[in-house]
């Protein structure tokens, strides 16, 4: 049954190894989990998850796992029978028996009844109660000061209720998070180099120190190569209209980006709802102030990691028509999926980042849009996580065929 | 729980909740590292201090910087002293040991009784760092070449390591660790905490200040959100100023105690004027 739970979590996305289970085991073995159920809750929390991300899949794994395992005033029957199952294997030491003589089966299924009563009347979740007060624990160290205490106020959740509540949702690294994590997703954007070629002009410290001791006293000074990060970037960013209601989103990651300082070349250029000749310097995106994109393709290397930044839903025509662009006074004689393939062509990495989440993206009006525009440039939403699987596929090249 | 004589249920000063101490003490049977995770200021250094105090441990911290390196924790061997020794012939550098001086870890190792060894904040130091110590962490012992000695650990100390998240800590580490999240502490909670710091507060004005206090927390776009410690000065200035708690939820005074970054209090405000707007996926204005 247990070996079915790894596999549970497995498939709820959990990162379980083996090793992690055998400790789970060992800990079980070592009575760690008082075998209550939501013992065993916490003692599985705290050994198999690493992250408080994972807290809600574990609670989503745990709860399906386990949904069966009733509260109390469901399933009194199956109560009785553990109760009479667990009690005869107990070994009461001499100390247990002196604490707890009054307290005889008959007596400990009379407070038990008395107790569940209580539950089925305020209609809380009492495993709880049947977790310490059913199963072993009950009987085991019976009225046991802890025992009281852990069963003692506000705790009586069912595991299964515990962790139906998915209290730990928000931590979710799926869901949006602030400025730092971004900033942590695109730390991992980097490739360090000491290029082979390059001087070596930063001194050593500790093996210069090391090699003078080795030489009892005479100086001899280690060089190194310094370490540079060799990534370049080119952000583009939307700034149309429907942006607005993702500016805080876009803002947190522009300053993400920005923040970033190890990337070796920054570039950032904005855009009104599609990619055409003009690349612009701010977001009014006025004729003022821009590079051409064709200048951008010429010079630019193709080592640039390219993320674009925009919810990529737009009116049908702006993506495929010459003249499509939203802009009156501009006119475009190439229609925009041309630009973006040539932009996809010229940089093999590049990702578009779209702030909609992924579950709209099929059914919502710009739908369609989306769907072109995502055969020609990976496409991850704009979350933690989403930028986390954006920046692996900038790290590698992903061949996605270009027309 | 566990029939560990040793069971860790809190201090007096620190208060834990049930899944805090389960972890406390299911790391403490397993003897392995437990890893800390949580807001700043929910009590994670106060934590190893609590469990030191409650065993009656004594308590070595190990605080990682940036620029902290595993063998430093290890320990360091001090060759410019030694340098120095041998050139101006003040003692005798034959003796390698005496250059030898250890670290933080080194030093729980060393000690007669159990210790409770906290390396705070971890995720400041480099990504290798944890790496780096997951054999020492494992075995408890290490090997010091320069004088051929294995130092090993007389009692395993109790090893509490807390995160701020800064830095993602590499898998293996990870999977030697018992985790722990502590979450912010919910209005009963953190009422317990408050009546340790505050025994003597008015009834009126904690309701009035505590219902602030999380209506504040709740509003999504305020970027830090204050945290135990922000409360407990704001009772202590609310008290000092002698506020009167009626005045509370609608003056908001000494809310820089609360608010420390211009921006929150910007969105305070908007959200107060009614200005907060509504953002929905499925509303595509599509005006310019």
């Amino acid at each position: 049954m247990f070996t079915n739970f790894f596999y549970t979590l497995k498939n709820y996305g959990m990162p379980v190894s083996l090793n992690e289970w055998q400790s789970l085991l060992e800990a079980l073995e070592a009575g760690l989990a008082g075998s209550s159920l939501i013992g065993f809750y916490y003692l599985g929390r705290a050994m198999l998850v690493k992250t408080e991300a994972h807290y809600d899949r574990f609670d989503m794994a745990f709860s399906s796992f386990f949904k069966d395992i009733e509260t109390p005033e469901g399933l009194p029957e199956k109560i009785w029978e553990w109760l009479n199952k667990e009690m005869p294997e107990v070994e009461v030491t001499e100390e247990m028996r002196r604490n707890h003589q009054q307290l005889d089966l008959d007596e400990l299924k009379r407070m038990l009844e008395e107790r569940l009563k209580e539950q089925t009347e305020e209609h809380h979740g009492g495993n709880r109660w049947v977790g310490t007060g059913g199963t072993s624990p009950f009987g085991h160290s019976g009225y046991h000061p802890g025992g009281i205490r852990i069963g003692g106020e506000s705790r009586n959740l069912s595991a299964v209720k515990v962790a139906g509540m998915r209290r730990f949702q928000e931590f979710r690294t799926d869901e949006t998070l602030g400025v730092r994590q971004f900033q942590m997703a695109l730390r991992k954007l980097r490739q360090f180099t000491t290029r082979l070629d390059g001087a070596r002009t930063e001194l050593d410290l500790d093996a210069t120190i090391d090699k003078t001791c080795d030489n009892a006293g005479r100086l001899e000074l280690v060089w190194n190569r310094p370490r540079e990060n060799a990534i370049k970037v080119l952000l583009l960013m939307d700034s149309g209209g429907s942006m607005i209601s993702y500016s805080r989103l876009c803002n947190q990651l522009f300053t993400a980006v920005n923040r970033t300082a190890h990337f070796k070349d920054l570039k950032v250029f904005y855009f009104h709802n599609c990619l055409y000749d003009w690349m612009f310097h701010d977001t009014h995106c006025s004729l003022n102030d821009y590079t051409p994109t064709d200048y951008i393709l010429n010079h630019l290397s193709s080592d640039y990691r390219v993320i674009i930044v925009g919810d990529a839903s737009m009116a049908l025509y702006e993506l495929m028509r010459p003249g499509g662009i939203i802009d009156w006074e501009l006119y475009n004689q190439k229609p925009g999926i041309e630009w973006l393939s040539m932009l996809r062509r010229k940089f093999e990495y590049s990702v578009w980042l779209n702030p909609i989440p992924r579950k709209y993206w099929s059914w919502m009006d710009g739908s369609y849009t989306i769907k072109k525009i995502a055969e020609i440039f990976p496409m991850e939403e704009l979350t933690v996580d989403g930028l986390d699987r954006a920046i692996k596929s900038l790290k590698s090249r992903k061949a996605i065929s270009v027309g | 729980m566990s029939a560990s004589l040793k069971a860790y249920q809190g201090s007096s000063g620190y208060i834990v909740s049930d899944e805090l101490s389960n972890s406390v003490n299911i790391a403490i049977s397993l003897k392995k590292p437990l890893l800390i995770k949580g807001e700043p200021g929910t009590g994670k250094t106060m934590l190893a201090q609590s469990i030191a105090e409650s065993l009656d441990m004594d308590l070595i911290i190990w605080n990682i910087k940036s620029t902290t390196k595993a063998q430093e924790g290890l320990y360091v061997y001090d060759t410019v002293q030694r340098l120095y020794d041998s050139q101006f012939g003040e003692s005798d550098v034959s003796n390698i040991k005496k250059y030898i001086k250890l670290g933080k870890l080194g030093e729980s190792f060393g000690a007669s009784q159990q210790v409770v060894l906290l390396i705070d904040e971890i995720d400041k130091a480099d990504l290798e760092f944890p790496n780096d110590l997951l054999w020492e962490l494992d075995q408890m012992s290490f090997y010091i070449p320069e004088t051929k000695e294995t130092i090993t650990a007389n009692q395993r100390p109790i090893v509490i390591i807390t995160s701020n998240a800064e830095k993602e800590l590499p898998d293996a580490f990870l999977r030697r660790c018992i985790f722990h999240y502590i979450a912010f502490p919910d209005p009963d909670t953190m009422e317990s905490i408050i009546s340790v710091h505050h025994p003597k507060l008015e009834r009126k004005l904690l309701e009035q200040a505590m219902e602030t206090f999380y209506m504040l927390r709740n509003i999504p776009d305020i970027q830090k959100k204050p945290s135990t410690s922000e409360l407990i000065d704001w009772l202590q200035a609310l008290v000092v100023g002698g506020i009167s708690p009626s005045k509370i939820k609608k003056e908001l005074p000494f809310l820089g105690v609360l608010l420390k970054k211009n921006e929150d209090l910007d969105v305070l405000l908007n959200q107060l004027q009614g200005k907060g707007n509504a953002r929905n996926p499925n509303v595509m204005g599509r005006f310019r």
